[in-house]
């Protein structure tokens, strides 16, 4: 169930942002304070808690052993979920991923799939027969605003901490050393920009008031080495071409900035 | 038929000597404990708790507009209580979602809650208490309660007491208090235990195991000491968050 | 026996006193023990015990002034939501007379109305009402929330508070007793009304608060000054250009 904004405060904050102020008193391109933790959960084999301003997530990778997909039989499989759960909002009920938890999921994986992030290659064991597949959970513990940016960092940032046990193959069988951790095999990073359309401005990294009022979102998602990976229009009134194309100018910078929160 | 080793088992067993917990502890020792109050922006009360290596987080919305019809009380607040733990919280994965065991903790934290929350004050309304198992080590039931203690006080509701939980049991022959992981897997019986402790009320019991009486006495006493024990800190952690102390 | 201190923080089971006291707001009795129910300050007056919250839900009485936000437009009557647990009814009648009403006209969802506390029954069902001076719909301006707890500190002794921050900012400021607050002004004037508040909310409980108000105003104010210079100047260089 949406909140309610009341008109003035749509009003209000509209007309400060089209002369180029926040509430918060941050510029239209500035983000919030980030914070960026890794290796806070010790039963999870990489982990991260991200916070941006107040929004805090939670992020837990797991590998496990299984059988990859039939038509890629010799790469390994990897998978994100994530959890808005109840206590993270008063408007979030509990229950399986609504529509908005899957777009994130979705969303976050596509940035690393298409990014060629992880190297699944060299998560075969037993090509054909089995592989390491890779979980990426999300726990979304308060939401005050843009859930993609802080997911995506979020993520990253438990990938590189990740270490996996190293899996050998004795006379047909896995032999799986708890003792010899890895590092799991990435090829790159790649990060995410959310920047909501109000009035006639592109304000970068909604805060929850703004992304209450907002027309609509683009969210991009961009590698390292600049190359764009992933992208996704969100809201309900549409954008105009060239300010995609801003909005893509403003993603490259803003994630320069991003990239330097993860090691 | 493809099997897979793993050496992760074979460590655990290795671990009591003696009359020694695996872990050094005494028989009547606690697990470290943290526990820190007011954590999260959203929530109207919310709490942190470290036990051990249990990190559990307990939020709470309410007393709220409560909208669905049958199971509104005209005289009195429903208090609704949702244990779950994080895929990424234990050793093997769990599948997202409520499993039997999770609902189970759910409708026992709700019933060793209520009886010191004034839920008379509130009609027709709910307080939700949300439990987030974020590492999951030995005893998470009893952490999750002590954890939505501090959230409820936190959020402002009116209690007549704040309801503190803890663990006892029969690992290795002996009767000890806060069982680890390893104790609660390998050992006898457990006995996890909820009270008010001003009065010494009981509001949760579970026993599972093999005890004569005269152990689970001694169970019941030790896990009841254990609880006045983790009530001061519970009460630290709120006087903290207003600058108190 | 008086077991803890005035302006003491207590926490919910905690006892205060034992013996022969009045079990004032926020705590109540069991035996000869006066307890706390919640977490709070102590508050001693002669024989008289109490608690006051430092964190608590608005619950509506009759007679107060509240602020709240229109959620649904019914047939005859708006439901409202009043940062409570209890959403409150304004009826059609206190708008209407007897013509044919054209409820969207009056008020519609998001709509912003300061209301008086008309009815509160057993089961706490609200009933709202406009009658009164100062009572109806806002336009324009800004809201700000605050703790529904501090608000007699946001507002001072007879109005002390309330009455310099809209002195000093020229701001027009309505406080509801639901812990919503309205302003309207210069849009800068707003800010800096919205930031007092938040401070005001911060510190409620510590003492000297209307003197560091009172210099957090004037210091908010020289930057809104100077700022307006620059861009007064910046204005003349333009137009010397």
């Amino acid at each position: 169930m949406q909140p309610i904004v009341p008109e003035i405060t749509r009003i209000s904050v509209t007309n400060l942002i089209n002369k180029g102020e926040r509430t918060d008193g941050r510029s239209l391109d500035q983000y919030r304070e980030i914070s960026v933790e890794t290796g806070v959960i010790k039963k999870a084999e990489g982990s991260a808690r991200v916070k941006i301003g107040n929004t805090q997530i939670m992020i837990g990778i797991k590998p496990q052993i299984g059988e990859p997909f039939p038509d890629t039989p010799n790469v390994g499989v990897f998978m994100t979920n994530s959890e808005l759960v109840p206590m993270a909002a008063p408007n979030f009920e509990p229950g399986p991923p609504d529509e908005r938890s899957v777009e994130l999921s979705r969303v976050t994986d596509r940035g690393i799939r298409e990014g060629k992030i992880i190297d699944l290659e060299k998560l075969a064991i037993i090509p054909g027969k089995k592989v390491w597949m890779i979980f990426i959970d999300m726990h979304i513990l308060d939401y005050d605003g843009n859930l993609m940016d802080a997911a995506a960092l979020g993520a990253m940032a438990a990938l590189m901490d990740t270490k996996i046990p190293t899996a050998t193959v004795e006379d047909d069988e896995v032999v799986i050393d708890h003792e010899n951790m890895q590092p799991l095999p990435l090829n790159d990073k790649t990060v995410m920009t959310t920047m909501a359309k109000i009035g006639n401005e592109l304000v970068v990294d909604p805060s929850l008031e703004e992304e209450e009022i907002m027309g609509a979102r683009i969210s991009i998602g961009v590698r390292s080495d600049g190359a764009i990976c992933s992208m996704q229009k969100g809201g309900e009134r549409p954008f105009k071409k060239e300010e995609i194309l801003k909005a893509i100018d403003l993603a490259q910078e803003k994630t320069n900035e991003l990239f330097k929160y993860i090691p | 038929m493809i099997n897979i080793i793993t050496n992760r088992d074979l460590e655990v067993k290795s671990e009591a000597k003696g009359s020694e917990r695996p872990d050094g502890r005494a028989y009547n020792e606690l697990r470290p404990l943290k526990i820190e109050a007011g954590v999260l922006e959203r929530a109207d009360g919310s709490a942190y708790l470290e036990f051990g290596d249990n990190k559990v987080l307990a939020a709470v919305y309410g007393p709220r507009e409560f909208h669905i019809r049958r199971f509104l009380k005209p005289n009195m607040a429903v208090l609704r209580c949702r244990y779950n733990m994080a895929p990424f919280s234990v050793e093997d994965r769990k599948r997202p979602g409520p499993d039997r065991r999770s609902l189970e903790i759910s409708k026992l934290t709700s019933e060793a809650l209520s009886p010191a929350v004034f839920l008379e004050k509130f009609p027709r309304s709910s307080i939700d208490v949300f439990i987030e198992v974020l590492q999951a080590e030995g005893g998470t039931r009893c952490a999750g309660i002590t954890a939505a203690s501090v959230a409820l006080a936190d959020a402002g509701i009116p209690m007549r007491d704040m309801v503190v939980a803890c663990a006892a049991g029969k690992a290795n022959g002996q009767i000890v208090m806060d069982l680890s992981e390893w104790e609660d897997k390998e050992g006898e019986a457990d006995v996890p235990v909820a009270i008010m402790p001003r009065t010494g009320e009981i509001t949760l019991l579970q026993m599972d195991g093999q005890l004569t009486k005269d152990e689970f006495e001694q169970a019941l006493d030790l896990a009841k000491e254990g609880c006045m024990k983790i009530s001061v800190e519970q009460k630290k952690a709120i006087k903290n968050r207003y600058g108190g102390d | 026996m008086i077991l803890v201190e005035d302006k003491d923080i207590v926490v919910p089971g905690e006892i205060l006193a034992e013996g022969e006291y009045y079990a004032g707001r926020g705590t109540f009795k069991d035996d000869s023990k006066i307890c706390s129910a919640l977490v709070g300050l102590v508050a001693i007056r002669d024989d008289k015990i109490s608690v006051l919250p430092l964190q608590s839900k608005y619950i509506p009485k009759r007679g107060d002034v509240v602020i709240g936000k229109i959620t649904e437009v019914r047939f005859s009557m708006w439901n409202v939501d009043i940062n409570s647990p209890y959403s409150g009814i304004l009826p059609a009648s206190d708008v209407f007379g007897r013509e044919k009403r054209d409820m969207n006209k009056a008020f519609n969802v998001g709509d912003i109305l300061f209301m008086r506390v008309v009815d509160v029954d057993e089961v706490k069902k609200v009933k709202l009402g406009l009658k009164g001076r100062g009572l109806g719909k806002f336009r324009g301006g800004i809201l700000v929330e605050i703790t529904p707890t501090k608000v007699p500190r946001l507002i001072g002794k007879k109005g002390s508070m309330i009455n310099m921050i809209k002195d000093h900012t020229k701001c027009e400021v309505v406080v509801g007793q639901n812990g919503l607050v309205w302003v309207k002004g210069k849009p800068e004037m707003e800010r800096v009304v919205e930031k007092v508040i938040k401070t005001i909310e911060t510190e409620a409980h510590t003492s000297g608060l209307t003197d560091r108000i009172r210099v957090m105003l004037n210091q908010l104010l020289d930057i809104e000054e100077d700022v307006n210079k620059e861009e007064e100047e910046d204005y003349k260089e333009e137009l010397i250009q």
